[in-house]
């Protein structure tokens, strides 16, 4: 760093200089000569800075604070002289041990910077640490000297998103992905071509905060392997990226491997999104260990019983307390620097409905936190999605706090397309509601069709083949005797439950993926596929696979030789979605001429079937004009049949000139099941009706 | 092996020979001869990495100053890097903003 002449010590510490800080930014900067170290505290009585050597078992040297480099309740000092990539930093906090009000400070602790922005500790994925190290997850000074050169966040429509969900680690970590660098960020990289090749145009990252794969990390009964925290929602420090999964991570270079990463994926026309979990922190409760928030500020950052304890909204022993203004604004930070330093182009909220919850866990009709993300200049076009639920019973599919900004994981659009799939009478109201982007839902204040994140599988249950592989979850792997996991999984066996060499059932389930993959990028709002499921990827039945380091979780690569079918039928569906702005759109319901328009069918044209019994549905998606004064854009129909026998189903006119080709029909096999865009094949001249298979969908295209 | 970094200009060019291990404790001293190679306003820089053995992050962090002290118009050649140097400067995508080569005329 440079020198000034104006920036000197003014105090030493066992020969350390030393001068008062600044109070923000929060957490450790590069200053010329030094670091500034700031982190505040509303309870602590005292503060002492603790560097090591990094690794090294005891400290460097510890330096309290003195009282006169407190400004308020945030202590703030330069240490100079320092070699920042030596060192490792923590604190100690004196201050009230008193759990019936909430304090719960220990000196005897060294607490990680909620800001650090590089952790070590974790450094290389599943080496077992040392158990009886006093600081285990360590904060590491960075540079913030990245070479972006002219890139920055894509700023893609989201009506024109295709999101791809994938674990980091499970994407490459497989023998048969064949990269240099498996289960790392290099390897993901490494596997780009792939992603363009699919055709998504977003990645949304499972978490990539530094979290500890090691808590409740337990051998399993059955096989003895070990289970880890594996999907990572339990956050250890939320300005870090995860070391463990960086091939740099010995080398402390996570954060340019990642940076890395970015750029390259936007190079490649590919937005990401990372999945934030701000719900709890990995501390657990009263009986989890003190590692950062617990011993800074107990009392701020969680939400707490009039008794002391800890809330638990979300599922996992504490909830983060986010309406409090000083974690409100680590949040805001915190998002803001993924967006400034790394290019997040957006971020999808873990369990996001908690966010929405005061300091006692009652929903506010206006939660600051919320509404401070949806209008901050910073993260003005990041995509902000919210898993609008949370495990204290909060559901706000629909009514989520929006403020024309959040858009939503759309839980009823999965529910619904699989209970239509596999064939549930009632449904055929419930599915044309979601082929809109859920006007029921989001038209009401306006949000338009891209407030919905269209999905039928996630992380979270089953995997698109195993919904129609397993009726039933078989979770036994997670050693808790099958006990975990949802039970609504709205699954179907097609016959047999799980593997089997039965031909017929073996197409039918190739069918029903293909059905389900036609659907999901023929609805209005915004298309989110799981890793894998545009090959077929199985977890075994297993609906909860969050602990499962193992090829449950792992993307087998050689499923794309297996099933080239399914892979090039994902991929041309993503390539319709992408031709055909009328899949796209960005408001509800056509007012204006170029905006799409549903018009119902059923098995008869114009009269859909709307009765409990019905099983089918079509539709017809025009712009109002198409085939009127010179307007010759395409016309196109959607035949939804999920009766188990082929109905014929009564082609609506054209307008004149216009004649019918066929897109794709799931009912055939590769390569009749579907065409390239723009190459679809021509029915019969006056073909007045189409027989659509039992259990099976038909897209149309109709143009001069 | 202890590090060093031998400078000279070979016309418009700035010529670095690295070797030994290239980590914190010998960073700066690569940084100041960047600094040296810098005020000569070479053309190119040529890094010659063929008997570099090893590069930590700091090793990393000198280079991306060198890209930023010489500006955008000077380009950076790397020569003869292999193994755990590559790979560093791969993963960290610094590959991508020099020209990696083999051998050098």
């Amino acid at each position: 760093m440079d020198t000034r002449i104006d920036f000197y010590p003014t105090h030493q510490h066992q020969g350390y200089k030393l001068r008062p800080g600044r109070p923000v930014p929060f957490g450790a900067t590069l200053v010329p000569g030094g670091v500034n170290f700031a982190i505040c505290s509303r309870y602590a009585t005292s503060c002492t800075l603790v560097l090591f050597e990094k690794g090294a078992a005891t400290p460097l040297v510890e330096i309290p604070f003195p009282e006169v480099f407190r400004i308020g309740n945030t202590w703030c000092m330069v240490v100079f002289d320092l070699d920042y990539e030596r060192i490792e930093y923590g604190y100690r906090m004196e201050g009230p041990w008193d759990p019936g009000v909430g304090h719960r400070f220990d000196s005897t602790k060294i607490l990680l910077d909620p800001y650090a922005k590089s952790i070590g500790g974790r450094d290389v994925w599943g080496k077992p640490p040392d158990w009886n190290d006093p600081y285990p997850h360590r904060a590491r000074l960075i540079f913030e000297d990245f070479d972006w050169e002219d890139d920055r966040p894509l700023e893609t429509p989201l009506a024109d998103l295709v999101i791809y969900e994938l674990h980091t680690r499970s994407f490459t970590q497989h023998a048969s992905a064949s990269v240099k660098h498996p289960g790392t960020y290099a390897g993901l990289m490494a596997k780009i071509p792939y992603l363009k090749e699919l055709g998504v145009n977003c990645v949304e990252l499972m978490p990539i905060f530094e979290f500890d794969e090691f808590e409740n990390s337990r051998p399993n009964p059955v096989t003895g392997e070990t289970m880890y925290n594996y999907w990572g929602y339990s956050t250890v420090g939320f300005f870090a990226p995860k070391a463990g999964y960086a091939a740099t991570g010995p080398l402390g270079m996570q954060v340019d491997e990642f940076k890395n990463l970015v750029k390259e994926l936007h190079r490649n026309g590919i937005e990401i999104i990372l999945d934030v979990v701000f719900n709890h922190t990995a501390e657990g409760n009263e009986h989890g260990p003190t590692l950062s928030f617990r011993g800074i500020d107990n009392q701020t950052y969680y939400m707490l019983t009039p008794e002391g304890y800890y809330f638990n909204f979300s599922g996992c022993g504490n909830t983060l307390n986010c309406n409090n203004p000083i974690v409100r604004m680590m949040v805001l930070d915190c998002l803001r620097y993924w967006a400034a330093e790394y290019h997040i182009d957006g971020f999808r909220f873990d369990l996001a409905a908690i966010l929405g919850r005061d300091p006692w866990g009652a929903p506010m009709p206006n939660p600051p936190l919320l509404e401070s993300l949806a209008f901050d200049p910073i993260l003005a076009k990041c995509k902000l999605i919210a898993e609008a639920w949370d495990a204290g019973g909060l559901y706000q599919v629909g009514s989520f706090p929006a403020y024309g900004r959040w858009a939503e994981w759309n839980g009823k659009y999965r529910d619904d397309i699989r209970r239509f799939l596999k064939g549930d009478e009632g449904m055929v109201p419930a599915l044309a509601q979601r082929l809109q982007g859920s006007p029921d839902l989001y038209g009401w204040n306006r949000r338009g069709p891209t407030a919905s994140i269209n999905f039928i599988t996630c992380h979270d249950g089953f995997t698109l083949y195993d919904q129609f592989a397993y009726s039933q979850k078989h979770n036994e792997a997670n050693g808790e005797q099958n006990r975990d996991g949802g039970d609504d999984n709205h699954s179907w066996n097609c016959g047999v439950e799980g593997e089997t060499d039965d031909l017929e059932v073996n197409v039918l389930r190739q069918r029903m993926i293909k059905n389900a993959l036609a659907i999901l990028l023929m609805s209005h709002g915004v298309p989110m596929i799981l890793m894998g499921d545009e090959v077929g990827r199985t977890q075994r039945g297993n609906n909860n696979t969050y602990c499962h380091d193992n090829d449950l979780n792992w993307f087998d690569w050689s499923l794309l030789e297996r099933h080239t079918d399914l892979f090039h039928f994902a991929r041309q569906m993503i390539a319709f979605r992408k031709t055909h702005s009328l899949l796209r759109a960005r408001e509800h319901f056509g007012l204006s001429s170029t905006q799409a328009d549903f018009i119902w069918h059923g098995v008869h044209a114009w009269n859909a079937d709307w009765s409990p019994g019905s099983r089918t549905l079509a539709f017809l998606l025009r712009e109002r004009q198409a085939g009127q004064g010179g307007n010759t854009n395409p016309v196109l129909y959607m035949a939804l049949n999920a009766y188990w026998d082929a109905l014929p189903f009564q082609l609506p006119e054209l307008p004149v000139n216009y004649h019918w080709h066929l897109f794709a029909n799931t009912a055939l096999t590769s390569p009749q099941d579907i065409y390239e865009p723009g190459h679809e094949v021509p029915l019969e001249p006056y073909q007045g009706s189409f027989l659509v298979g039992g259990r099976a969908v038909v897209i149309l295209v109709g143009r001069p | 092996m202890a590090f060093s970094a031998i400078f000279e200009m070979a016309g418009s060019e700035a010529r670095i020979t690295l070797e030994g291990e290239l980590d914190a404790s010998v960073a700066d001293q690569f940084r100041q001869t960047v600094e040296h190679a810098a005020q000569d306003k070479p053309q190119k820089l040529i890094l010659f990495m063929d008997k570099l053995q090893f590069m930590a992050s700091a090793g990393l962090r000198v280079l991306v100053f060198a890209k930023q002290r010489m500006g955008r118009d000077v380009a950076i050649y790397v020569i003869g890097a292999t193994g755990p140097v590559l790979n560093t400067m791969q993963m960290s995508g610094f590959h991508q903003a020099v020209y990696l080569q083999e051998s050098y005329p």
